[in-house]
């Protein structure tokens, strides 16, 4: 098999019942292994009051649930359903689930949970709302729905980790996502994935985004994972709308992540920018990205930089398709080394090879510009330092 | 401080040093002038132990350790400095962040420190992504005060600056090596020199620096071989020379 074919999953090989978790009223009976798998995936567990809400997914279960009820509600996706009538506007609205096979079984399966944010019209969520989505049991399918509204002009930044605990390494991961930004809304929606080595995740996101509203897209996967594939895909419907994405994917051996973005400019004055930094030391990385321009003016620049430390293979395919006089689309790709002579510039100033290198690859990983919060952007350092790019020159 | 006894160095194939024996004692200012291509980059870049360049023989002792294998942060960790002529852009690095690296952990004040090279507004820049010349220095000076070496090499530290950075550049560069400027009530300005000088190796081909530091020996490298050996040189003298001569003068003096 080459490193670039599609990996498949066996749906069956999964179950998709029998996992259900007890509510969590807190996080106080939680160990502390436990906590530090939370806390490596952005919750923060031992703050969580000063989050504007917190939700989590165990497996089959939602455990817990809540929201500071200031200017935003958390819900779970089946509270959702039944207290709004089955959600008529958003469940299933977005994203077709005839698309692929994946959207398929997560329509067909019984639906495990998966949350329903809403902000309140105005409202300024100050403090960032945490989710996580958790599988705690080897071959354990787990089915998500996950709704964002952000009703006009407010804005709200969710952190979502998705992970599976410490000793799971086979399990399958199916999540619909689905966005809708309303007028002068903006969402900064950070995603950390933290997966065993033989994890197969489907993520299927799609977004929409109406006048003057902002999508500010965050993904970090630094760990080992068997495959990751997704492509998550955002309309510019309004006027003046702005879709951002920054992904930081690192890939070890043995994990195979198919990942980009796609931005589709529908009205004037709209911007797209994709933005990837891969590294691969030993894994395979196909980096897409997609920004189709169908209005004007329109801009939209897709910059995907990858590194090869020590074996792997980095695939960039930007792709850019204009469809209207005056549209602006623009991309770089580049896939290299880390610069002996940059090395050399660090060891110079007392730094050893292993530290110029860590340097380096944090640099050009940039989580910083992700404007995360400090006890998430330290837990990504921390990764990033452990990184085993021993055979990076 | 440093001697360098008949050093042999190749890059590739190429003999660059054919034999250099050059000795400079703590706190003295030496300066090299040299055309381009004469090997002065080449020697630099051998004293911090750089990649590519291979010492086929001799040997480079500093504070008394032999360094001629000695990896290029063990030889910063034990006092050498260097101001790189073009450093390259390190992206997602800020300038800071390098800046209190260059300390290895101990406390400085880096705000304070770049104001003194009118730094400050830098800081938060990735480190050498845009600057000018004149910046680009700025920022090497900034580090070496952070790394406070006991030697620094300075790689044409004149070039690609303008007129008024070069005053705070040559400052710098003469505040850095000559030490503590301002006399304290327990200790007299001659001891104060004395102890808190620093040594310098500059490379320069056209000699400006000399308008701010005082270089206390020169000598002229010139295809690999130093040349004015033969008797204590004074810097301006070798500048004068040059400027009037030019470096023929020095093929005849070889020959």
């Amino acid at each position: 098999m080459s490193e670039l074919s599609q990996i498949q999953v066996d749906l069956n090989s999964y179950s998709f019942t029998g996992r259900q978790s007890a509510e969590l009223p807190d996080f106080s009976s939680l160990t502390e292994e436990s906590k530090q798998e939370l806390r490596m995936v952005g919750v923060d567990v031992d703050a969580v009051g000063e989050r504007a809400g917190t939700f989590l997914q165990f497996d089959h279960s939602t455990v817990h649930c809540k929201s500071s009820g200031k200017g935003v509600e958390v819900l779970g996706m089946r509270q959702a359903l039944e207290k709004y009538d089955g959600l008529p506007e958003y469940f299933w609205k977005a994203m077709d689930p005839e698309k692929d096979d994946f959207t398929r079984a997560a329509s067909r399966e019984e639906l495990h949970g998966g949350y329903f944010i809403r902000t309140e019209k105005g409202a300024k969520v100050a403090e960032p709302v945490q989710t996580c989505l958790l599988i705690k049991g080897q071959n354990v399918g787990q089915n998500v729905h996950n709704i964002v509204v952000v009703e006009e002009d407010s804005e709200v930044h969710i952190i979502t980790g998705c992970a599976t605990s410490h000793g799971v390494t086979s399990a399958l991961h199916l999540g619909i996502s689905e966005f809708y930004i309303k007028k002068g809304g903006k969402l900064t929606f950070t995603m950390v994935h933290n997966w065993g080595e033989d994890v197969m995740v489907r993520p299927r996101t799609v977004g929409i985004v109406e006048e003057n509203g902002v999508l500010q897209n965050n993904y970090v996967l630094l760990k080992k994972v068997r495959s990751v594939q997704s492509y998550p895909t955002i309309y510019l419907n309004g006027e003046g709308a702005v879709a951002r994405f920054n992904s930081v994917i690192v890939t070890p051996t043995g994990s195979h992540v198919d990942t980009g973005n796609r931005i589709v400019l529908n009205a004037p004055n709209t911007r797209g920018e994709i933005i990837s930094r891969t590294i691969t030391t030993g894994g395979t990385i196909v980096a897409r990205g997609e920004i189709i321009g169908n209005a004007v003016p329109a801009r939209g620049h897709l910059e995907c930089k990858g590194l090869i430390l020590g074996g792997g293979l980095i695939h960039a395919i930007p792709e850019l398709q204009g469809c209207v006089t005056g549209v602006e689309l623009s991309h770089e790709a580049a896939v290299g080394k880390i610069a002996q002579e940059e090395i050399e510039y660090l060891m110079a100033r007392g730094l050893d090879e292993d530290e110029a290198t860590s340097t380096i690859v944090r640099g050009f990983l940039n989580v910083e510009i992700m404007g995360l919060p400090q006890e998430l952007r330290e837990s990504i350092d921390k990764t990033i330092a452990e990184l085993d790019a021993s055979d990076a020159m | 401080m440093l001697q360098i006894e008949n050093l042999h160095v190749s890059i590739g194939e190429r003999e660059v040093l054919k034999g250099i024996n050059l000795n400079i004692d703590e706190g003295e200012t030496f300066i090299l002038f040299g055309p381009n291509g004469s090997g002065k980059t080449t020697l630099l870049m051998t004293l911090m132990g750089f990649g590519g360049y291979t010492v086929t023989a001799g040997k480079i002792v500093f504070k008394g350790v032999d360094i001629t294998e000695m990896p290029t942060y063990e030889r910063a960790r034990l006092g050498i400095g260097m101001s790189f002529q073009r450093p390259p852009t390190i992206h997602g690095l800020k300038t800071r962040h390098l800046v209190s690296m260059c300390a290895r952990g101990r406390e400085i004040d880096v705000e304070g420190m770049a104001r003194t090279v009118n730094f400050d507004e830098f800081l938060d820049r990735d480190i050498n992504s845009g600057f000018s010349g004149g910046e680009i220095k700025r920022s090497e000076l900034l580090q070496l005060m952070a790394q406070n070496p006991d030697l620094i090499l300075f790689d044409e530290p004149e070039s690609g600056v303008d007129l008024e950075n070069m005053t705070l550049i040559g400052n710098t560069a003469r505040a850095l090596l000559d030490g503590a400027s301002s006399p304290m009530p327990s200790t007299c300005m001659r001891d104060l020199r004395r102890r808190n000088k620093t040594s310098g190796l500059i490379i320069t081909h056209t000699g400006y620096i000399l308008d701010y530091v005082n270089a206390d020996r020169g000598q002229v490298m010139y295809n690999g071989v130093l040349c004015c050996d033969t008797r204590p040189t004074r810097p301006r003298d070798i500048l004068d020379h040059i400027g009037k001569y030019g470096y023929k003068e020095c093929i005849r003096c070889l020959n």
